[in-house]
């Protein structure tokens, strides 16, 4: 089983500590909770794993805090990464579009 | 462990001695960087601005040199100026001898010409390294360090495992009575409602906010998208999604101390404890910052890997990623991979940086001082004029 690891109870997601193929089970460990899943995507050292669905526009949490929005529905699984999450900060590209119209 | 420094005549502690030839513009840094590598036993800052500033942005530029000229690791200033610039050379010496060290001063057209001034730059800068010499070191406190947190080049790891391990020894640093300064303020955006709650009053959470606030501003002034170099490129390949994911990992490499005040860029902190100063996060210009606000040494952790130094303050290299170590162990000083990899705890590492910390004041050297790493950068805020 490879390991991730969850930084709050919070978090719906979790980080690889090490590389994780495609189909790869993967053991979740959240604070004495545990539970398995597969992997639906390879996940790289260090990039992050949906360990709950996440639907489109909903926040991101890692750290028990907010890192960011789903740009898409996100499944358990799921490699999460700039592909499917936007910040919410700094974003002067939005404010530019909306002054263009 | 029995910590050993220098004593400096206005009370403050050094843990190196060096004479320090610094130039006052950027006219200068030939003459400067060339008298430095004649004389052994100096080190040398050399730097793009001094001319063309206006305001604030040449007030910080003073502020910045007088900070590294007055720092305790410096025993003596040799300070090189041209002659016509903006930042007249006799106020930075001013400004660097009322710690009461000695400071000398060579104005290149006075001279008459670089081959002039570099002679007779040799002769006092050998002279200022033989005075240097003399001095000794003796038993000081934990509490007359000031330390400054700094991340570079971070990736998932840093999160979790370097920077964690780094806030225990902030940690153990204020509680002994010292000083210890966080900054990089674009990567406190995301993560500024956490460090509001440990300020000490509202005056100093309204102060976190606002700085935050000034800096995310500008990126959306710019009408940009942050991500476009926050988190960067070596971020993003780490695993770092979002600025929100990079600054909730980058706030843990200080600790979990109350926030006592905000500093501007360069300014000393007004008093002990967990400062934060307002830097931009370009590693190189922040490292300048705090040392330049009186930081003795430097932590520095990173996930990717990153040779950075300091002329005057040895940095500490710490990476969270075990593969990082293993590559790049020429520049790393503490492997808290073993974090990542279940070998130790956050503590056991932490405690492991505390030991190397204590032998570093003792005058070990860091990776980066070996490897000659002295990176200097101001950071600027208007144009050039």
């Amino acid at each position: 089983m490879k390991k991730v690891i969850v930084m709050s109870e919070l978090d719906n997601v979790a980080t690889a500590l090490e590389s994780i193929d495609l189909g790869e089970g993967i053991s979740v460990d959240i604070f004495g909770r545990g539970w398995e899943l597969k992997a639906k995507a390879p996940i790289p050292f260090g990039h992050k794993i949906a360990i709950r669905p996440i639907k489109k526009g909903e926040n991101v949490i890692k750290y028990g805090e907010v890192i960011g929005v789903a740009t898409e529905d996100i499944d358990i699984g799921d490699w999460v990464h700039v592909h499917n999450v936007a910040s919410l900060r700094g974003r002067g590209d939005l404010i530019e579009k909306e002054r263009r119209g | 462990m029995t910590l050993w420094g220098y004593i400096r005549p206005d009370g403050s502690v050094g843990i190196r001695n060096h004479v320090l030839v610094i130039s006052s513009v950027v006219c200068a840094n030939e003459v400067t960087s060339s008298i430095s590598n004649s004389v052994p036993g100096t080190v040398y800052v050399v730097h793009n601005e001094g001319c063309g500033q206006l305001g604030i942005d040449y007030e910080q530029t003073l502020r910045t040199l007088i900070g590294f000229g007055r720092n305790p690791n410096v025993a003596s200033v040799l300070v090189i100026g041209l002659g016509c610039e903006k930042l007249d050379p006799r106020v930075l010496a001013d400004g660097i001898s009322s710690s009461g060290k000695r400071v000398e001063v060579l104005v290149i057209q006075e001279e008459g010409g670089t081959i002039k001034a570099k002679e007779k730059g040799i002769k006092i800068a050998e002279e200022l390294v033989s005075e240097a010499y003399k001095m000794k070191r003796e038993p000081i406190d934990l509490s007359s360090i000031v330390l400054a947190l700094e991340c570079g080049g971070s990736d998932a790891t840093s999160g979790i495992a370097a920077n964690p391990a780094m806030g225990f020894v902030s940690d153990y640093v204020v509680k002994a009575g010292g000083t210890s300064i966080l900054s990089e303020t674009p990567e406190f955006i995301g993560a500024e409602h956490i460090l509001a709650k440990r300020a000490i009053s509202e005056e100093v959470a309204r102060k976190v906010f606002e700085i935050v606030e000034r800096a995310e501003k500008s990126a959306l002034a710019m009408g940009v998208d942050l991500r476009g170099t926050q988190p960067t490129r070596g971020n993003i390949e780490g695993g770092i999604t979002t600025i929100e994911e990079k600054s909730l990992g980058c706030i843990y490499k200080a600790g979990k101390s109350p926030i006592q005040g905000v500093v501007e860029y360069a300014e000393p902190p007004k008093g002990k404890g967990l400062w934060i100063m307002d830097t931009p996060g370009h590693d190189v210009q922040s490292i300048t910052g705090m040392v330049a606000g009186g930081a003795q040494v430097v932590l520095f952790s990173t996930g990717r890997g990153t040779p950075v130094g300091c002329p005057i303050a040895p940095v500490i290299k710490i990476t969270g990623n075990p593969m990082t170590y293993e590559k790049m162990r020429d520049n790393i000083d503490i492997n808290a991979g073993t974090i990542i990899l279940g070998l130790e705890t956050i503590e056991d590492v932490g405690l492991r940086i505390l030991e190397e910390l204590f032998l570093v004041i003792n005058g070990k050297m860091t990776k980066a001082e070996a490897l000659g790493h002295r990176e200097f950068a101001i950071t600027r805020i208007g144009p050039t004029m």
